[in-house]
């Protein structure tokens, strides 16, 4: 399974500068607990929406990849 | 405090004791819990005796397990205990979760018909064991000794060595096998120092068992941020008699002595169930979660089963509930190893599926700890952001941890497991317990499982009986052939017990077609199954599910016998 990634890698999205600011102006005006419900919620959303355990793994993977 | 009335039990000088002259018993089982109990029960229903050893004189202390999961109920009924629990217990199904005041969802445990035992019930464990107690006594292949105290274990190839003392002084017993049972603070894992290892979870709890009139529904209430209580969880749960159990999560930095004293306990309780309502207190406990295992479960003739060999948390039911068929799995395999019928090989089979088990049961119920004891700021922000989404997403609903309730565990790479070979499009897997259904109008499948190896022939007009199937019962280890058919539908069974799928679960859980078969284990665990009979096939998967290297026909003497 991790031989075939089915993470997609190239673009997806329609609008990455629109995407980049709705995400940045979500957070607006929030403590840091409130920021981290946001991002907690929306792991949670677009997880769902995805449905996908292959790539949510990846994804999760992929995230974590080069930080600690 | 209490409205139960704990039975004592009188220590009898044991006859080896008194007279001194040295006893071998095939098995001696150390606690009279419900694990150490069923064990007895079992080991009886299969014709192996056994010495129950205890150092108490009466049952537990207080309610402590006190949910009994529907495979917890089928192996009791199995061995004629379920009727009083089922009688004296709370039936339940249905749960609910909470965050503050709101309603989040409802789980049903057993959202469809036909089947014999409910999916809980609700019973202290103090009648769970005065039943069990009632059963062993009605036995003569069960000694139940009192006030038996194990102080030594000597571990041999051939016998293990007890002494053990009692109010008459000490003695020494030997036995083939010893199991042990004596919960989790087990003295023989002590005596034979063997680690128990794993994690404590830091934060305290505190259990109230109260005696109340009050018209809470049957059913499972979980809290998140309870309005009542300033701990993250609470849980409500009803018992016989009018006693709830109610379990308030404190928190990591209380003292566990103070708290269980009445002048905590009651004002929490009043915040909760208010000023007016009158209540008795049956039992407090405060306590820490710990999820710990030992790494083996056999060591050589020392077999250790429940608590002794895993520690759960307990939302989910799966203390007791995983201890039972730990006994179950365990005792058809000591009584075919016994009877000289498996090598004593098998046994190793029963670390390996219930060790899986008890991981399975560590990882299910150490997630819910995780959830409800979530520390730092990201895991409350998942956990928050699960119970905030709930309510309006039906998906988030899922995520929202409340306790994940005991099941039978699928033993799925068990080496007792012959893997399927034809298409499959669900039903019941090796590895896994048979699902019941009802059969003949009036009567359970179930009920037919669990005596012998059994083998289960799914009868159709287009796949006659075939003549091999009756020579199944004359192997060495004999398997009892059963013909299920479908409701309407006359069948042929050439003399085997046929039995008519009244309501056409069998057939439908089974995912069977006419031809289908499955063999059963003794503990109703599937070993292996086909879309046609191949006696071959079958011979040689129940010489796997035994660790033989083959299965004979019986020698013809023994047919005669039995004929």
């Amino acid at each position: 399974m991790a031989d075939v990634p089915k993470l997609r890698a190239d673009l997806g999205i329609a609008a990455p500068d629109d995407l980049y600011e709705a995400l940045i102006k979500a957070h607006e005006g929030l403590s840091q607990e409130q920021s981290n419900l946001l991002n907690a919620r929306l792991i949670f959303l677009l997880a769902n929406h995805v449905g996908d355990d292959a790539v949510l793994h990846e994804a999760i993977a992929a995230a974590r990849e080069g930080i600690a | 405090m209490g409205s139960y009335e704990y039975k004592t039990y009188d220590f009898v000088t044991p006859e080896e004791q008194r007279t001194g002259a040295p006893a071998r018993h095939p098995v001696v089982i150390v606690g009279a819990g419900p694990v150490g109990l069923t064990a007895a029960v079992d080991l009886a229903y299969r014709g192996v005796r056994s010495v129950v050893l205890d150092d108490e004189n009466q049952v537990s202390e207080g309610s402590r397990a006190i949910c009994w999961a529907k495979r917890t109920l089928e192996i009791w009924d199995r061995l004629g205990c379920a009727e009083p629990m089922e009688a004296k217990g709370i039936t339940w199904k249905l749960g609910k979760v909470f965050d503050g005041d709101r309603h989040l969802y409802t789980f049903d445990l057993l959202p469809e018909p036909h089947h014999k035992h409910p999916a809980f019930i609700n019973l202290q464990q103090y009648y769970a064991e005065e039943y069990l107690i009632d059963r062993v006594n009605a036995l003569d292949a069960v000694e139940l000794r009192w006030s038996n105290r194990v102080t030594a274990v000597e571990p041999d190839a051939d016998k293990v060595t007890l002494t053990i003392e009692t109010p008459d002084g000490p003695y020494r017993t030997e036995c083939d096998y010893l199991i042990a049972c004596d919960g989790a603070r087990s003295t023989v894992r002590k005596l034979m120092d063997l680690e128990f290892v794993g994690r404590y979870f830091e934060d305290r709890f505190l259990i109230a068992d109260v005696k109340m009139k009050a018209n809470f529904p049957t059913e499972r209430w979980f809290w998140y941020h309870p309005p009542f209580h300033e701990g993250p969880s609470a849980l409500l749960h009803r018992q016989a008699d009018d006693v709830f159990r109610i379990d308030l999560q404190l928190g990591p930095e209380v003292d566990p002595d103070e708290e269980a004293t009445p002048e905590k306990v009651v004002p929490r309780l009043k915040k909760m169930l208010g000023e007016d309502v009158e209540f008795e207190l049956e039992w407090v406990s405060v306590y820490r979660f710990q999820a710990r295992r030992l790494a083996k479960f056999r060591h050589g003739r020392v077999l250790f089963a429940g608590d002794s060999a895993h520690q759960v948390s307990p939302f989910g039911a799966r203390g007791g509930n995983s201890g039972i068929p730990d006994a179950e799995n365990l005792a058809w395999k000591l009584a075919l190893v016994l009877g000289g019928k498996a090598p004593d090989d098998l046994l190793d089979s029963y670390d390996a599926e219930r060790v899986y088990a008890a991981d399975d049961n560590l990882r299910i119920t150490s997630r819910t700890t995780d959830f409800m004891s979530a520390k730092g700021a990201v895991p409350v922000a998942f956990r928050d952001a699960a119970l905030g989404l709930a309510t309006k997403w039906p998906f988030a609903r899922a995520l929202v941890n409340a306790g994940r309730l005991s099941t039978a565990t699928v033993h799925w790479d068990s080496p007792l497991n012959t893997p399927d070979g034809d298409d499959w499009a669900g039903g019941v897997v090796a590895g896994q317990v048979c699902e019941d259904a009802p059969v003949n109008g009036d009567d359970w499948l179930l009920d037919h499982l669990g005596r012998d190896f059994a083998f289960l022939y799914f009868f159709g007009a287009e796949a006659p009986v075939p003549d091999g199937l009756s020579g199944l019962a004359r192997l060495e280890i004999p398997v009892q052939p059963l013909v299920v058919v479908p409701q309407g539908e006359g069948a042929t069974a050439g003399g085997l017990t046929a039995l008519a799928d009244s309501e056409g679960c069998a057939f439908a859980r089974y995912d069977a077609r006419p031809g289908s078969c499955y063999l059963v284990r003794p503990d109703q665990t599937v070993a292996g199954r086909w879309r046609r009979f191949d006696e071959a096939a079958v011979r040689a998967a129940l010489a796997r599910a035994s660790c033989r290297d083959a299965v004979a026909p019986a020698a013809p003497q023994e047919q005669a016998a039995e004929a």
